[in-house]
C-alpha cells in the first residue's frame, strides 16, 4: 500500500492503483484516475456505471462483474467496453475508488 | 406428538439429494420432506469431462433422482415457476402449490448458451460445443472421433461456472487423446479464458499454466468472449479480438434457475441465491437456505463443496425448527481432483481464507494423496470417487477420514516451498 496525491488529496492505493478505503473518494478523485487510465472526460453514462459500481460495493460489498453490469447497470456489455476499455469493471471499479473486482473462483 | 415440520427442497441433484437423506436420517417422523425436481434423470457431472474421450459412456452417468432418495422421502416431478417466501409457498407451473416450513434451494445452475451471440447459431453441435451436459458431451465425442486436425480452442465464457478446473481438464485430456491417436503435432490446442491466468488462485494458477505450456497449449488470457461465428469458425472478444477455430468448446454463461429469477427477493442478477456465507441462511427470509450451485457463496461450484456444506446445512435445519441459533461452520472449502491426461491427476483442497497449496491429503502424514501435483494415485481417486459418490456421498453417509472443514494439516505455506525449491 502506498499513499499518493490524487486530485490534491491523499489517497491511500493498492499496488496495482486501486483505492484501499473507498470512503477516501470523491468524483474529482474518480475523474483524474479516468484521466490518467486513458479516458480524459467522464460523461453520464460514464458515472452510471461508476455510480451503480460504487453503490453495488457499498451495499453488498463486493463489486459487480461485467456480467452483473451488463444485465443491471442499463448500459449493455458492448457499450462498457466503449467507455472503459479493455476491462470495463476493473476500470470503472478503480474509477469509482472500490477495491479490484475479485476474479470468480 | 408433535405436528411433523414441512421440508420442501428444489432440485433432486447432489445437495437436494444428499440433504434430504441425512434430513430424513436425523428427523425421522419429524419431518415431512418433498423433494421436486423436473425430470428424474440424475447425472453423475464429474463423468462428463471423460465423456468426450470414450472413457465414460452416457447410460452408465444417468440413475433416477428418486431411486437415490431414502424411503419415506416425497419426489414430486414438476415445473417450479416461483417461490413466495412471504408466503412460505412454492407455486408450480401447473397451479399446485407446496407450503413449507423450511425451504431448501438446491436447484444448480442452469447453461445459458443462448445468451453469447451467435452460440446456437450456425455450427451449434456441429463445430461449436460444449461438455456441460450429456448432449453436448456425446455430440462433441463423436466430432472428436471424426477431428484429423487443426485448431482446437477451449473457451470459458465468463465465469462464475461449475468445476471451474474442467475447461483445463478438458485441454489436458485433449491432448493425451489426440497423442493417443498419434496427430498430436496436427492439432493446436488453445485455452482462452477471461481469467488473467491460467486459474484464479496464484500458486495453483502457477502450476496449472506451467502444466498448459509443458503441454503445448497456448494460453490466452482476459478473452471476454462476445461473439461466436460458427459459419466462418471465429471466436470474437467484446474488444474486438479474435481466435479462429475449427472446433470451439466452449463452457457457456452460468446462471440459477429460472424460478429463482421470478421469485421475489430470492436471488441476485444472475439467478443465484445470497445467503450467509458460514450458516447457508438466505438473505430472502430465515426459513429459507440454499445448497450447491444455487448458491451466490464466493467459492468454487463443485460437487465437493455442496458436500461439505451439507453438514452445516443439516445441523442449522434442524437448529432452525428447534429455535436454536445457527451454527457458522461453514469454511468454503473445496476439494477437486484435476485429470492431467496419461492415467494422472492433481488433487488441490482450499476454502475461503486458504488458496490450493501443495502438500499431501487428507493429513500431512498419512494422507497418500499428493496436492497440487500430477499422480497415478489421484487418478485412481477420481475414478473412485464415482462409487463413493451413488454409495456413500448422495445416501448422506461420513466419508471416512475427509472432515467438512478444510484442515491446514499436510499443506505446504508458499514460503515453506520456496525454502524447499532447488
Amino acid at each position: 500500500m502506498t499513499t499518493q496525491t490524487i486530485a490534491g488529496q491523499a489517497i491511500d492505493v493498492d499496488a496495482e492503483g486501486f483505492l484501499v478505503d473507498p470512503e477516501q473518494w470523491t468524483r474529482e478523485v474518480g475523474a483524474e484516475i479516468a484521466r490518467e487510465n486513458g479516458i480524459p472526460e467522464l460523461t453520464d453514462r460514464h458515472w452510471q456505471v461508476v455510480d451503480f459500481m460504487r453503490e453495488r460495493y457499498l451495499t453488498e460489498g463486493a463489486a459487480p462483474s461485467i456480467r452483473t453490469l451488463g444485465k443491471a447497470s442499463g448500459v449493455p456489455v458492448k457499450e462498457l467496453y466503449a467507455l472503459f476499455p479493455k476491462g470495463p469493471a476493473k476500470l470503472a471499479a478503480k474509477v469509482g475508488g472500490i477495491p479490484k473486482p475479485r476474479g470468480c473462483i | 406428538m408433535p405436528v411433523p415440520s414441512n421440508i420442501v427442497i428444489l432440485g433432486g441433484g447432489t445437495g437436494g439429494t444428499l440433504t434430504a437423506n441425512r434430513l430424513h436420517k436425523q428427523l425421522g417422523d419429524g419431518a415431512h420432506i418433498t423433494v421436486v425436481d423436473q425430470d428424474d434423470c440424475h447425472v453423475y457431472q464429474p463423468a462428463l469431462i471423460f465423456l468426450p474421450f470414450g472413457l465414460a459412456e452416457p447410460e452408465t452417468m444417468v440413475r433416477s433422482r428418486a431411486g437415490q432418495l431414502h424411503d419415506g422421502i416425497h419426489f414430486v416431478i414438476a415445473q417450479v415457476d416461483h417461490v413466495e417466501t412471504a408466503e412460505n409457498a412454492v407455486h408450480l407451473t401447473d397451479g399446485a402449490v407446496l407450503d413449507y416450513d423450511v425451504l431448501i434451494v438446491a436447484s444448480g445452475v442452469r447453461l445459458q448458451p443462448e445468451e453469447t451471440e451467435g452460440m446456437t447459431g450456425p455450427g451449434w453441435n456441429e463445430r461449436v460445443f460444449t461438455f456441460y451436459d450429456v448432449e453436448g458431451a456425446t455430440a462433441l465425442r463423436a466430432a472428436l472421433k471424426a477431428f484429423t486436425g487443426g485448431r482446437v480452442v477451449v473457451n470459458v465464457v465468463d465465469m462464475p461456472i461449475k468445476c471451474p478446473v474442467a475447461p483445463l481438464e478438458f485441454c489436458f485430456l485433449a491432448d493425451w487423446y489426440f497423442a493417443d491417436r498419434g496427430i498430436r503435432d496436427q492439432v493446436e490446442l488453445t485455452f482462452v479464458t477471461p481469467l488473467d491466468g491460467a486459474f484464479t488462485k496464484p500458486v495453483a494458477s502457477e502450476t496449472l499454466g506451467g502444466l498448459l505450456a509443458e503441454k503445448h497449449v497456448e494460453l490466452i488470457t482476459e478473452f471476454a468472449a462476445g461473439e461466436i461465428d460458427g459459419a466462418a469458425g471465429v471466436l470474437r472478444s467484446w474488444d474486438e479480438r479474435e481466435v479462429p477455430f475449427d472446433l470451439l468448446v466452449t463452457v457457456p454463461l452460468h446462471g440459477g434457475a429460472a424460478f429463482v429469477e421470478r421469485s421475489p427477493g430470492l436471488g441476485d442478477d444472475l439467478g443465484f441465491v445470497p445467503s450467509d456465507h458460514r450458516t447457508l441462511q438466505s438473505r430472502a427470509a430465515p426459513n429459507v437456505f440454499v445448497i450447491g450451485d444455487a448458491a451466490a457463496l464466493p467459492t468454487s461450484k463443485a460437487g465437493s463443496v455442496t458436500h461439505f456444506e451439507g453438514s452445516t446445512l443439516v445441523t442449522n435445519v434442524e437448529r432452525f425448527l428447534a429455535g436454536e441459533p445457527l451454527e457458522a461452520s461453514f469454511d468454503g472449502h473445496a476439494n477437486c481432483f484435476i485429470e492431467t491426461g496419461f492415467s494422472k491427476a492433481l488433487l488441490i483442497d482450499f476454502n475461503y481464507d486458504t488458496e490450493p497449496l501443495p502438500g499431501r491429503y487428507p493429513d500431512g502424514h498419512v494422507g497418500p494423496l499428493p496436492l497440487l501435483k500430477e499422480s497415478r494415485l489421484n487418478h485412481m481417486g477420481k475414478l473412485m470417487f464415482e462409487w463413493v459418490y451413488w454409495h456413500v456421498l448422495l445416501p448422506g453417509r461420513e466419508i471416512p477420514g475427509i472432515s467438512d472443514q478444510m484442515q491446514m494439516a499436510g499443506k505446504h505455506q508458499p514460503a515453506e516451498r520456496e525454502e524447499s525449491a532447488p
